[in-house]
């Protein structure tokens, strides 16, 4: 069936909510208002007030109610309108629901699951564009879910609900109006693997999320240049498939990561990081990083879009890893 | 309210007396322990004890059913103990000892017990009270008439946590009863250097929460007003505030040289004492003979020497088992 991002993740909210009466969708204006980015629309007609839950903007109480919910039974699925706003519930994120199980020595696990927006693109500014997920992924404690397909927005959630442990889904902005077509029985996928999207021979292009469709446009264009690129999807960030990462490198020798987060002290700098510890000597070129510019994301579209990983620098940084002989 | 007037003469009355008394004391004597453990290196981290403070914990626990939650806060040995954490349990965590209801993995400040729906042992100030209002939603919604106790200090009335759980708990009408322990020093900053407004219960009114104040020396004072919330919570009537009005006798924590107040202000409070305030009541009213006061002595010295021979006797965690606990163990399916 044809469908869209947005409606895929509605799918699951609305399939989560009929299955499990446990299960409830909280977070500012996913209610009446239909969710600011239209994601649960006409689920609040559906469900009530009680099951699609109103809040007002106050991200650290209603992210602490939820792992409080969690603790009590209930499996909520927590909405955070954008990644920037979490700053607010930094706290109840990383000094509770990443740490209860550990601090209470096994005995109250937090089965919440926290979905919110990420990424540029959209000239949102400084406030609404940022890519924080790789720092999420930093915390042990945290599951850390990128979805970048269709597939995924529709099957990731149902998933996450199952896990016993706090989840955190990145919804990049600008992928909510992909569309594309999706099995009619298409249901729960795994969160623990990284999945090939591109199978190649000649260098590997890591990345997850929002970049995932710039990476697949940059390997069409590296294939037209005889480049046989292979495209891995992370779609997790934290445990990292280190055996699907190290796969690809052991057959294609060359990697490139790319990342919308800023490079310092990112998630590509951890992947990076794991090629040369681990597959050191498959390498026939440094491991290349495609990233955002270290700046704050600007408003005007000429300049977002400078700060931002696309497809000409992804197919730029694979030429020099490529022509980089071994 | 004049609580320890020796109100009925019962001996209903007189046993529950007798009984607020030595959950008192063992808070007490739990935490002197504690201090003298400290002191001897056996226990390290932050150590927070609650001496002078016993008449809230005990005051609220007694009013509470088995199956209600309580989420406290770094200072909560004491309301471990009365919600039915053993003491050994409690010593062995903070020896670090896999005994330890934590097994070793909070310490003295992140005690938790699922058996007793003990929310811990929570160390960022007021970042236990979202918990509280979360546990008292799944209570709502689940149609359970359980009630979701959360202590904390004054000092947590600053955090926009504060003002946010209560503006949800209020707007949903949650099972929740908020306690403020105002002992009136948040570490070292007094309640009027910190606060433009220091009438605490006036703030949660602010929310419509119902809200009043209690003197936290009087154990008995506590008890009715908590008894008074707690129904009122349980019978479907929203949230509601006491501001438990008490005084920390010792310092801060065991790094604190206390430049911030006066002995003389500390030796007033200490002539209210709630151990004591209770006892003389007790005996001048005929509720409580010498030899009452000797057998709850001797009952709790026995509980916390036994306390400690099982945490002296604990072991520690095996290093492989460094990383458990950090996602939940799954077994095979």
């Amino acid at each position: 069936m044809k469908t869209t991002y947005r409606e895929a993740m509605r799918t699951a909210i609305r399939d989560a909510l009929q299955r499990d009466e446990r299960v409830f969708l909280m977070g500012e204006d996913v209610g009446a208002y239909g969710g600011c980015f239209a994601v649960s629309l006409g689920l609040f007609e559906e469900f009530g007030p009680e099951r699609i839950r109103d809040t007002p903007l106050s991200e650290a109480g209603f992210v602490g109610a939820g792992i409080g919910a969690a603790l009590g039974g209930m499996r909520p699925i927590v909405e955070i309108m954008t990644v920037n706003f979490s700053l607010l519930a930094l706290d109840q994120l990383v000094n509770n629901a990443a740490t209860l199980l550990h601090m209470s020595g096994g005995q109250f696990n937090v089965p919440l699951v926290i979905r919110m927006t990420t990424g540029a693109g959209r000239q949102l500014g400084a406030q609404h564009s940022h890519s924080l997920e790789g720092w999420y992924a930093h915390i042990p404690g945290l599951r850390i879910l990128t979805p970048a397909t269709l597939e995924d927005a529709r099957g990731m959630l149902w998933t996450a609900l199952e896990d016993p442990d706090p989840v955190l889904i990145f919804e990049h902005g600008t992928l909510y109006n992909v569309a594309g077509d999706l099995a009619d029985d298409a249901g729960p996928v795994d969160i623990s693997s990284a999945a090939v999207r591109r199978p190649g021979q000649d260098i590997s292009l890591i990345t997850y999320g929002g970049t995932l469709p710039a990476v697949l446009d940059a390997a069409t264009q590296l294939a037209g240049e005889g480049i046989d690129a292979e495209v891995l999807d992370l779609r997790v960030l934290r445990p990292l498939d280190d055996a699907a990462i190290l796969g690809s490198v052991a057959k294609t020798h060359r990697a490139v990561v790319v990342d919308e987060g800023w490079r310092s002290g990112s998630i590509s700098a951890e992947i990076s990081a794991r090629i040369t510890e681990n597959a050191f000597f498959d390498l026939d070129a440094p491991v290349g990083r495609v990233c955002s510019a270290e700046v704050p994301l600007p408003y005007a579209k000429h300049l977002e879009l400078a700060a931002l990983p696309t497809a000409e620098r992804i197919v730029a940084a694979a030429r020099e890893a490529v022509g980089t002989r071994g | 309210m004049t609580g320890t007037s020796a109100r009925g003469t019962g001996n209903a009355d007189s046993d529950h007396a007798r009984h607020l008394l030595r959950q008192m004391l063992r808070v007490r004597r739990l935490e002197e322990q504690c201090v003298e453990l400290y002191s001897a290196a056996k226990i390290r981290g932050f150590l927070h004890v609650y001496i002078g403070e016993e008449a809230v914990a005990a005051g609220v626990t007694s009013t509470l059913a088995p199956d209600d939650a309580v989420v406290a806060t770094y200072r909560e040995h004491g309301h471990a103990l009365l919600r039915g954490v053993p003491a050994g349990a409690i010593l062995a965590e903070m020896y670090g000892h896999v005994e330890g209801c934590c097994r070793g993995r909070g310490g003295s400040m992140h005690l938790f017990d699922a058996g007793t729906r003990f929310y811990g042992g929570n160390a960022i100030v007021a970042g236990g009270l979202p918990l509280a209002v979360g546990l008292a939603l799944a209570d709502k919604m689940s149609g359970r008439s359980r009630v979701t106790v959360c202590f904390f200090g004054e000092g947590a009335v600053a955090e926009g946590a504060f003002h946010e759980s209560l503006n949800l708990a209020a707007l949903w009408q949650l099972p929740v009863l908020f306690c403020c322990e105002n002992n009136l020093y948040a570490m070292g900053t007094a309640l009027a250097r910190s606060e433009s407004q220091t009438d605490i219960a006036l703030k949660a009114a602010g929310y419509e929460i119902a809200s009043w104040s209690a003197d936290g020396m009087d154990v008995l004072a506590v008890e009715e007003a908590a008894r008074r919330a707690v129904d009122a919570v349980r019978a479907g009537g929203g949230p509601h505030f006491l501001e438990l009005r008490t005084y920390r006798f010792r310092a801060h924590s065991m790094f604190d040289p206390e430049r911030y107040r006066d002995k003389k202000e500390v030796s007033r409070w200490m002539e209210r004492d709630p151990i004591n305030t209770l006892r003389t009541a007790l005996e001048a009213s005929g509720q409580l003979s010498a030899k009452d006061w000797k057998s709850i002595q001797q009952d709790v010295d026995t509980e916390v020497e036994a306390a400690v021979e099982f945490a002296e006797a604990g072991t520690p965690e095996p290093l492989e088992d460094l990383t458990r606990f950090v996602y939940s163990e799954r077994s095979p399916e």
